[in-house]
């Protein structure tokens, strides 16, 4: 696959990890924000390439996962109302509640369906008119305009049947927010790719000089990650603090203008609750009020007014320190034995690009013995 | 003679049959018998079947029987390269062949729903009778129950099959050793990528067709070639990794394999990237592993390599003594990490 | 977050969304590109959940690919990327 397979590259791989490790002289810790890119690094095994005195940890960059329960609660009453066709990504269908999940409720006869475009569920509402379609609308920046255009799209076609349980969080405040907690050790920032080929990283500029950290904005590929590692640890190395952009084949600094107008046009900020954090100000988006036809809250207030805030997470979860970054997965006492995939005590456990969930998944936590011996078993 | 296909005769004389199922097809009468007739019956033509006992009746010679059974809900029923019909009759042959086993017959049981059309079924059991005559497996013997509207999803299929093990034939995780060698019989994913094509929700357009096949025959070529067989295993749902998994735990093995050797059609590549499913956990249908010692692996591919089924085959790894039961990948950056079983079901991956 | 997955337009439908027949190795899927104004028949583009959210930029993916062949970079290690810009 073209611009792909590229950037899969054995052989570049190798050289770049060489860079790495020519250019690493102290001890670091750096993060990268995006669970795509924490699914990477796992499935390649991308950490096995790099120095020992680098610590690479996740950071809050699953949307699945800092989805406040209070969210999902409602999400998964308004996929039990009989009337409801309730739209959702993948994902989120095992992400628990207060008492159980999407999946639960689908089993239980609610009409819950995966989609893969906000379209689609558009579609769904124009072929379903005695229907109500109500759509999880998650994820970060990224996918903010897909759903705004969604709205714009079910408002030009007059749909009455339509509306969006809007669950978007933004990633500078979050980073922000691990910056400026007095916990804080992690030294620089991989930013995510595609959140910033939608709003560019102007504002990573200020993120940068005001917490003296150096950030570069990094592709998903394999060679991409190495590629953004390596450039940070130079600049960590050499005292430099700036924001760079690795991923120049998708990423300019003003990122999608399109994209944001239409953003702006549907959505505003305001203050979210990231589970397992707490509340970030100016850290999610909501419906305006001239949208509010298209807002589930709005339109089934009467309907949501039963369902509670939320309970309490299972005190065992450690999910907002594994969200911070302040905690490895593995680090984690209930980690592959209280808390499994098929178990999970929390969302990063859930989520396929939770950090927990990727940790268990590729078995991070065993090492294979004789790995050096593997490869004469290979041809 | 001729290389057509040899012409299928049906009698002329139109049928009148109500379009779609009734609950009375399923009760035992008059309209049970017609579709058993007008349906099954015509459709999956044998001896067996034409004496319309409770059971077949087959003479065998002695023996170790193979015995298996599956059952089928996949949906949506029809899909690029088969059908629920002919992945009954080829799933179950395939049971029978990792087994060792020659297939003699299949059963058919059907639980059909209330409302079905008729003429769904009508392409269903045709394209059964289709799979199941060009694999040499007739279906002798079956069942037909209906139930309500709304209790079904319009046709579920149950398939035994039984087979007869060659004798000397002895196909078993036990027997896998470290040391063997690990080949695959083709490309992956294809099946499970063909399904998805036509599913609400995720369709898309591409010439992806379901590997839907019977390996019987490749099996018993391997089996009659001399080559040293240990263990054989088909791969459905879950993919390589399962099945691998699977074998591990059983024969307390380690297992290690190449991701840069594994085969996997562009397109499938396409789908599986776009829809963020990784292509080593996606359903196949008519792909197997086999351990043999290493000795004669060559014997083996060049065996499995003249079936048009198998023609892609090739060596991806060992069996090994170390971190048993783990199987292990390495990557396409020679990393290496677990292989390990997918938990709950694969879903797109989107945000 | 965000998996986005480059692919090649084959054909733009005159509707409001405008959308386009999108290839990803070979299967295609209509994908929006009403984000991206400027991505025309030909191009590549990057998807995320049945958007184009950017033109791939061929030039800047050939020149990254060299980069990350270097061994050694010269000056601050990164001429051919945007920035960096001092703060």
């Amino acid at each position: 696959m073209k611009y792909v397979d590229e950037f899969r590259d054995r052989t570049l791989a190798t050289t770049i990890a060489e860079r790495i490790a020519r250019t690493v002289r102290r001890p670091w810790m750096i993060m990268e924000v995006c669970g795509g890119q924490t699914h990477a690094i796992v499935r390649f095994g991308l950490d096995a390439l790099l120095p020992p005195s680098l610590t690479v940890v996740h950071g809050p960059g699953c949307p699945v996962c800092v989805t406040p329960i209070g969210l999902i609660d409602q999400a998964l009453h308004l996929a039990s109302l009989p009337r409801v066709i309730f739209c959702s990504f993948g994902d989120m269908l095992r992400v628990p509640g207060s008492r159980g999940d999407l999946f639960s409720v689908k089993a239980a006869g609610g009409d819950v369906r995966i989609v893969y475009s906000p379209l689609d569920a558009v579609t769904l509402a124009r072929d379903n008119p005695d229907r109500e379609v109500v759509c999880f609308a998650v994820g970060f920046e990224t996918t903010a305009p897909a759903w705004a255009m969604a709205v714009i799209h079910a408002k030009e076609l007059k749909l009455t049947n339509f509306s969006l349980l809007v669950a978007h969080v933004l990633v500078p405040p979050a980073m922000e927010a691990i910056l400026s907690s007095s916990q804080n050790r992690v030294q620089g920032f991989l930013a995510a790719g595609h959140v910033c080929t939608v709003v560019g990283y102007e504002d990573y500029e200020a993120l940068a000089a005001r917490y003296r950290v150096p950030i570069v904005v990094t592709g998903f590929e394999p060679l991409d990650i190495l590629e953004g590692i390596a450039l940070l640890v130079s600049q960590l190395e050499e005292g430099r603090i700036e924001v760079e952009n690795q991923y120049v084949r998708s990423v300019r600094r003003e990122g999608n203008q399109q994209a944001k107008s239409v953003v702006d046009e549907v959505f505003e900020v305001v203050p979210r609750i990231w589970r397992g954090i707490g509340e970030i100000a100016r850290s999610g988006l909501r419906l305006r009020t001239a949208y509010g036809d298209w807002d589930a809250t709005v339109r089934f207030h009467h309907d949501l007014a039963q369902v509670g805030h939320g309970s309490e997470e299972e005190s065992e979860c450690q999910s907002g320190l594994v969200l911070q970054g302040l905690m490895k997965p593995t680090d984690c006492p209930a980690f592959a034995t209280r808390c499994t995939t098929e178990n999970p005590l929390g969302a990063p456990m859930v989520s396929s690009e939770g950090a927990c969930a990727a940790y268990y998944r590729y078995r991070n936590h065993v090492r294979p013995e004789g790995v050096m011996r593997v490869s004469s078993f290979l041809r | 003679m001729s290389n057509h296909e040899s012409i299928e005769l049906t009698c002329p004389v139109p049928v009148v049959e109500q379009k779609t199922v009734q609950l009375a097809h399923g009760g035992g009468g008059r309209l049970m018998q017609e579709l058993i007739r007008d349906v099954f019956l015509r459709a999956f033509d044998n001896p067996a079947l034409a004496s319309l006992h409770d059971g077949a009746t087959l003479p065998i010679e002695k023996g170790t029987l193979a015995f298996t059974t599956d059952s089928y809900v996949v949906h949506p029923l029809f899909f690029p390269g088969g059908d629920i019909g002919s992945l009954a009759v080829h799933g179950t042959i395939n049971d029978l062949a990792m087994c060792g086993a020659n297939p003699l017959c299949l059963s058919a049981g059907f639980v059909l729903e209330e409302g079905l059309n008729m003429e769904t079924l009508r392409r269903v059991v045709e394209s059964m009778a289709k799979a199941a005559r060009a694999a040499g497996v007739p279906i002798v013997t079956g069942d037909t129950k209906v139930v309500d509207r709304g209790k079904g999803d319009g046709i579920f299929i149950n398939t035994a099959g039984v087979g007869l093990v060659p004798s000397g034939v002895r196909v078993l995780p036990e027997l896998v050793m470290p040391g063997d060698a690990i080949l695959l019989s083709g490309d992956l994913g294809s099946h499970g990528v063909a399904v998805l094509s036509v599913r609400e929700g995720v369709a898309f357009n591409g010439n992806v067709e379901s590997d839907s096949a019977p390996l019987h025959r490749v099996v018993a070529d391997l089996l009659d070639s001399g080559v040293e067989v240990h263990c054989l295993r088909d791969l459905t749902r879950g993919g390589l990794a399962s099945a691998l998994n699977e074998i591990a735990v059983a024969a307390k093995t380690g297992m290690v394999i190449d991701e840069s050797i594994i085969p996997v059609h562009e397109t499938v590549r396409g789908a599986c990237e776009l829809l963020g499913l990784d292509p080593l956990y996606v359903a196949n249908e008519g792909r197997f592993v086999a351990m043999v010692p290493e000795s004669h692996v060559e014997a083996a591919l060049t065996v499995m390599r003249q079936h048009v089924v198998a023609s892609r085959a090739v060596r991806i790894g060992a069996v090994t003594v170390e971190n048993p039961p783990l199987v292990v990948l390495q990557t396409l950056l020679g990393t290496h990490r677990i292989l390990d079983l997918l938990s709950g079901e694969q879903l797109p991956r989107i945000c | 977050m965000c998996l986005s997955v480059p692919g090649k337009v084959m054909d733009i439908h005159a509707d409001g969304l405008r959308t386009a027949t999108v290839s990803f190795g070979g299967i295609t899927k209509d994908v929006s590109l009403v984000l991206v104004p400027e991505a025309d028949v030909g191009d590549y583009v990057i998807v995320h959940v049945g958007f184009a959210i950017s033109k791939l930029d061929e030039e800047a993916a050939r020149r990254t690919l060299e980069l990350m062949a270097q061994l050694e970079r010269g000056g601050n290690g990164s001429e051919g990327q945007e920035g960096p810009r001092p703060l």
